[in-house]
């Protein structure tokens, strides 16, 4: 193994090789303070508005894709081996401008224009994947990108107007794709990256191995070495808390992580799957998860951030962990000395402690398929519908034979320290008819389950009736379907 | 103009870009590729340093001791500022009350107040080393909320304001019936996407030029030379745009500019400041929290007898624009209903919360819903649809001259046509068909509920402080032929410039793409008013035609003795002057003007006549004209959790004869969703120590995309001109169209009310939260 005390890529034409990178240098800083490219905007520096959307291209399991991101939060360290798109990048030699700017431009869809650079980026990420998008779609492209002056409605016809303009077979990121591909595979070199700079608290190191071998031993012989795959959480502990993190291990590009199993029993993920990359699986094999999914974050941080990471953080509320947890899923941890596997639910031992020796990591995450028989929902409700955090998350799994109910698993998000089985709940259900009397009366027993808390996102009583509401429409919508119980924006994502 | 030159002109083609046509945005092609400069985009001088605020963390009490040594020695730090450094004055209040320390001295007032500043070599050090203050308080209870304030006695931050007519507490005595009221409204941070920042480079002597992000220029210019002690005349601030304003940046600019001012002159380099934004929303004011109470007497048919209201404003710990924007809250009780005994009084309380401000509407939102609020309690109380309730309340249209025109502050309106922009858009969206459908869809729908609302809007035009109705303007015509605009209103993305430059295109009648856009600067164009009120262009628009209409007097009356050709037969049209039979392009005439030593430049003034207010006596003509509006929207509830979407809205806005339609429109659809988020997902949130919690767009939730009306309708009331002579016969816009968002509120509230069959008027606090909504179907659920 050659150690390598730089790293490489790509920004838009040009190489950089750098040596003197910190752990906790932003994209969005490097960019705009250090390569004075200020197109790209800093709204939040939390990766909540989208203002500073680039687009980042990586060669994965899948050979090169490109996705947006939010730089403020994606860690410079973290981009060996990439190609970073700018909104520079789309300006054309002849001074015209690219088909997704001319839109925005003829459909009046900037008004103080400092989100636009954003819009733009998170627009063209869509139109290359689709370049004649729904409504829906569109919607979901800016779940991530904030607008306060437009109420988003000219950025809405923009974008379905793109194609009007331009083909994306002649946008540079598909005539160029080959070299850049011949580039980046250039620099496939299995290294383990190890790079040291000074910052304000002192020396920085991170790490980005290339194996999850290099991984273990790592954090075999760093203690306390934070590890980063999508940042979307640990950006905030450094932009927001200003907490030191070094040494950092940033694994978001190692493709071993990455892997998707599908069995005839079960689907095993890695750690390092990103929310999107989850998704065709998701749809497939966990068809009740598609509404939850696209309510996480925005497509920016449903890019960057991977499932292993939603669940290494230890969340109270969690996004994904209450609907793996009624699906019985676990989780395999590794370290330099072997593997284990746990429940899932076990892991989560109480609020900020979870089943983590300082030398493991995540690496897969196994989730039994359903079966037929059983009934699966998993619900979130957020005080805005999309890019929200959840105040309760709700999923359930009832199976039910002749209507009878013989297991049930229910868990919450939002409800207690750590997401939770209804354990009082569930035992209301099993072995009672799958009736309206059974729910009447198990509602509750969600008082037995949780205590939950007051904050922003709501209050313990309304934590508790919308939780016990959950189980009447989890009911409704499975045994009464003669009226609707559940709104449906028409327009509603793909 | 003759009929001679009538016939040459309709020969002649139209400019590019002159008035009521739909231009894009000015800098639409710099905001797409990342090249338009913002503040933070300006490239700094070499040895600029960074300044970063130290925030107290107690709500109400006395600093006892505060230890800054390790602030100090943090890596990078060069200096760090306290009340004490401030060379002249540590004051900013910007109504002179002297309430509104730059930093605070001795006393913190709100969670969250700036107690000093750090300023060191990077931003990123600064930020880091003001976390590291030892501070200690000898805290004080604090009062955060109206109740407690009330409770604990806490005296008004300004004087407040009655409006009377008739005899309302008699009225109510003798009504026919009587309700009463109570509505929580809530306040609204602005979220502009670009935060607060300024840049201070000094200069020689006193001088100092401060870039800032800022809706009032002149204001920072003079709070910074009060700060320095330097004349204004030494200071000069500089704006090209504002990544949003909405209000937010009409006084709280005065902080950030006043301390790199101090920073700047102190070390003799430019300094820097931008607060992350977390710390940009607790340390900038926001709008007004307002808890209303009414008392309301009303006849059978559900026409208004007499209201009584008393409008309490969570105002913070200092007056800043509370008195003002409170005031306004009252201009609005009424809005387009007429009352004929009336008693409003303002309750301009002090909290200890960041102080209050001015946002896109300035208190007239939170009265206009409250009338909107009293017409549903009367509406469910007498069984009505609530727009028949509405109309019978409406002032008496365009050319009425009764006591049924007259406002609570005895101004009489005279250009009332909300019965005409109500009956179309009723008739245009299928009103009631649609609202008919909703009440028997509720009847078969057990879990989701549907509601809809039409509701109204008129919204009165100027600033109540009357000496801000002014504008000036500063016009260079080039020998070239090009034009060289500044006015002294500020771009925030609302499109002022394009909409002013359109004008002096227009007068000059030459293209658009030949008028300069140019920053706004304090030192070409001095002692402007706040670009806020709406009258952005109102103002703006006419000071520039003023110039414009100057130099090309003198280049008409250099022609006509040129040409030897009555003035009368000198047309301007196409790119080119028309000078009896002779034609010639526009660059020329100036050229040759400028040979012959014509003046080529120009300022202009402007002033808004006919406008009076005596505050004392609640009495006289605060506003120039109204802008109305109207709006239908449907929803959908879920009355399990309380989450809701909206299904359709139709928007209907008078904008008189649009300068711009297109980015009229953009203004209407864009203050409507944000008037939504308003009242639906922004919720301010403080907890028990004082502390605001909603604090980042993570916490705060401003609309998306996705929660857009999925029908979105909007439209410009055709053939509107505004009966009062303002610039082209335009009316403003930017404040209006807010309020139409209303109609969201009093839809959800049907669905809600269909719960208990639309017997009682659901208590429906803003903002109407998943949560709020949910609660209120309980509550309509007969109690067990």
């Amino acid at each position: 193994m050659v150690n390598r005390t730089t790293i490489r890529f790509l920004l838009n034409d040009q190489i950089v090789e750098r040596s003197d990178v910190r752990a906790t240098t932003t994209l969005l800083d490097y960019l705009r303070l250090e390569r004075r490219l200020t197109g790209t905007k800093e709204g939040c520096n939390e990766g909540d508005c989208g203002a500073c959307t680039v687009m980042v291209g990586r060669l994965g399991p899948d050979g090169l894709e490109y996705h947006s991101v939010n730089a403020c939060i994606r860690f410079l360290g973290s981009l060996d081996g990439c190609h970073v798109v700018t909104i520079e990048h789309l300006r054309r030699d002849d001074g015209a401008l690219h088909p997704v700017q001319q839109a925005m431009v003829d459909y009046h869809g900037s008004q103080c224009g400092f989100c636009t650079p954003g819009i733009v980026m998170s627009l063209y990420a869509l139109w290359m994947a689709e370049p004649s998008p729904t409504d829906g779609e569109i919607e979901t492209a800016l779940q991530g990108n904030l607008c306060r002056c437009t109420g988003y409605e000219p950025i809405i016809r923009a974008a379905k107007a793109i194609s009007s303009y331009g083909n994306t077979k002649d946008d540079p990121l598909v005539t160029e794709r080959e070299t850049v591909i011949a580039q980046l595979e250039a620099w496939k070199d299995e290294a383990l990256v190890d790079v040291e700079a000074n910052g304000p608290t002192g020396p920085e190191r991170f790490f980005v191995p290339a194996t999850p071998d290099q991984l273990a031993d790592l954090l075999a012989s760093h203690d306390g070495a934070t590890v980063v795959a999508g940042a979307t959480d640990v950006g905030l502990w450094v932009n927001k808390d200003h907490r030191a993190i070094s040494p950092v291990i940033f694994i978001g590009g190692m493709n071993a992580l990455q892997s998707i199993t599908v069995t005839d029993n079960e689907v095993t993920v890695g750690a390092g799957v990103s929310y999107s990359r989850f998704v065709p699986v998701m749809k497939e094999h966990f068809p009740h998860m598609s509404e939850l999914w696209w309510r996480i974050g925005g497509e920016q941080v449903r890019n960057m951030g991977t499932i292993g990471g939603n669940i290494a953080n230890g969340s109270p509320i969690g996004d994904s962990p209450p609907g793996l947890i009624s699906l019985g899923a676990t989780l395999t941890l590794r370290s330099a000395s072997g593997t284990r596997t746990l429940p899932l639910e076990d892991f989560f031992i109480t609020y900020g402690k979870q089943d983590r020796r300082r030398d493991e990591f995540v690496e897969t995450i196994t989730i039994p398929c359903t079966k037929p028989g059983t009934l699966h929902a998993v619900y979130k409700i957020s005080k805005r519908k999309d890019e929200d955090i959840s105040a309760v998350c709700g999923a359930f799994s009832v199976s039910v034979s002749a209507n009878m109910i013989t297991e049930a698993r229910i868990t919450f998000g939002g409800m207690a320290g750590t997401p939770k089985r209804a354990q009082s709940v569930e035992e209301a259900l099993i072995n009672k008819p799958w009736s309206h009397e059974t729910i009447e009366a198990a509602r509750p027993a969600f008082e037995a389950d949780y205590q939950p808390f007051n904050d922003w996102r709501g209050t313990s009583e309304y934590r508790l009736l919308s939780a016990k509401n959950l189980l009447t429409r989890f009911y409704l919508e499975h045994a009464d379907t003669s009226h609707p119980v559940r709104l449906e924006r028409a327009v509603a994502a793909a | 103009m003759n009929e001679h030159v009538t016939e040459l002109r309709e020969a002649i083609a139209d400019i590019k870009g002159g008035v009521h046509q739909s231009i894009r945005h000015d800098s639409a092609h710099k905001h797409v590729t990342g090249e338009a400069d913002y503040t933070d985009d300006v490239p700094t001088p070499v040895g600029t340093l960074h300044a970063y605020l130290g925030l107290s963390n107690c709500a109400n009490g006395t600093i006892d001791t505060m230890d800054l040594s390790k602030v100090r020695s943090s890596l990078g730090v060069i200096d760090v500022l306290t009340a004490q450094d401030m060379p002249a004055s540590n004051d900013i209040s910007p109504t002179h009350l002297h309430d509104e320390p730059v930093l605070a001295d001795g006393e913190v007032q709100f969670y969250g107040q700036p107690v000093f500043a750090v300023i060191a070599e990077s931003r990123e050090l600064a930020r880091k080393a003001a976390q590291k203050a030892e501070i200690t308080y000898d805290e004080r209870p604090f009062a955060h909320s109206v109740d407690e304030a009330r409770a604990a006695n806490y005296p008004m931050v300004t004087k407040p304001l009655t409006l009377k007519r008739g005899d309302a507490p008699t009225a109510l005595e003798t009504a026919t019936h009587r309700l009463q009221g109570r509505y929580e409204i809530g306040g609204q941070d602005h979220m502009y996407l670009e935060g607060h920042i300024a840049l201070a480079i000094p200069g020689e002597d006193d001088d100092m030029l401060v870039y800032s992000s800022t809706q009032h220029p002149s204001e920072v210019q003079h709070m910074v030379g009060h700060v320095l002690g330097a004349p204004s005349a030494a200071v000069t601030v500089k704006v090209r745009r504002m990544g949003g304003g909405f209000g937010g940046k009409e006084t709280q600019s005065n902080q950030f500019a006043a301390i790199a001012a101090v920073a700047a002159r102190k070390h003799g380099v430019a300094v820097k400041i931008r607060p992350d934004r977390d710390d940009d929303m607790i340390t900038t004011g926001k709008r007004h929290d307002f808890v209303v109470e009414y008392d309301v007497g009303y006849d059978a048919e559900g026409r208004i007898e007499a209201v009584q209201a008393t409008f309490a404003a969570r105002c913070g710990f200092s007056a800043d624009l509370s008195g003002p924007v409170t005031d306004r809250a009252l201009f609005h009780a009424d809005n387009a209903y007429y009352y004929p005994n009336v008693l409003l009084q303002s309750e301009p309380i002090k909290t200890n919360t960041v102080s209050n401000t001015a946002f896109r509407g300035f208190g007239g939102p939170q009265g206009l819903i409250v009338a909107e609020r009293i017409m549903e309690e009367v509406a469910y109380a007498l069984g009505k649809d609530p727009l028949e309730v509405r109309r019978a309340n409406f002032y008496d249209p365009v050319g009425a001259e009764n006591a049924r025109c007259v406002t609570p502050y005895h101004q009489t309106v005279t250009d009332n046509i909300i019965h005409t922009v109500v009956d179309e858009l009723e008739r245009d969206t299928d009103y009631q068909a649609r609202r008919d459908a909703i009440l028997a869809f509720n009847k078969t729908s057990p879990i989701i509920k549907k509601g809809i609302a039409l509701t109204p809007v008129k919204f009165g035009i100027s600033f109540t402080a009357t000496w801000y109705n002014q504008a000036g303007a500063l016009i260079h015509v080039y020998r070239d032929g090009s034009v060289h605009l500044n006015h002294g209103g500020t771009e925030m993305g609302q499109g002022l410039n394009t909409k002013v430059a359109q004008v002096v295109a227009d007068v000059f009648q030459i293209d658009l793409a030949r008028v300069s856009i140019t920053a706004t600067t304090t030192d070409k164009v001095p002692n402007t008013s706040a670009t806020a009120a709406s009258s952005g262009s109102d103002l703006n628009g006419m000071a520039a035609e003023n110039a414009a209409n100057q130099i090309k007097d003198r280049l008409i009356a250099f022609a006509a003795n040129e040409y030897d050709t009555a003035p009368e037969a000198i047309l301007f049209a196409g790119n080119e002057i028309q000078i009896g039979t002779k034609r010639i392009a526009f660059a020329d005439l100036v050229d040759r003007a400028y040979m012959k030593r014509v003046h080529l430049s120009a300022t202009g003034f402007y002033k808004t006549p006919d406008i009076h207010w005596d505050r004392d006596k609640g009495t006289g003509r605060p506003f120039y004209y109204f802008a109305y509006g109207a709006a239908v929207s449907e929803v959908s509830i879920d009355t399990l959790t309380g989450e809701y979407q909206v299904d359709q809205t139709d928007l209907l806005h008078d904008v008189g004869k649009s300068l711009n339609p297109a980015i009229d429109i953009g203004q209407v659809e864009g203050a409507f969703i944000q008037g939504m988020g308003w009242l639906t997902t922004e919720e301010l949130w403080w907890d028990d120590t004082g502390r605001l919690r909603t604090h980042a767009p993570s916490t705060y939730k401003i609309p998306l995309a996705s929660d857009r009306p999925i029908k979105f309708n909007t439209r410009l009331l055709q053939g509107s001109v505004n009966r009062e002579k303002t610039i082209r016969r335009s009316k403003a816009v930017g404040e209006p169209p807010f309020m139409l968002a209303a109609s969201v509120v009093e839809a959800l509230s049907m669905a809600v009310a269909s719960v208990a069959d639309y017997k009682t008027c659901p208590k429906l606090d803003t903002p109407c939260t998943p949560e709020r909504i949910l609660m209120a179907v309980e509550r309509m659920k007969p109690s067990a």
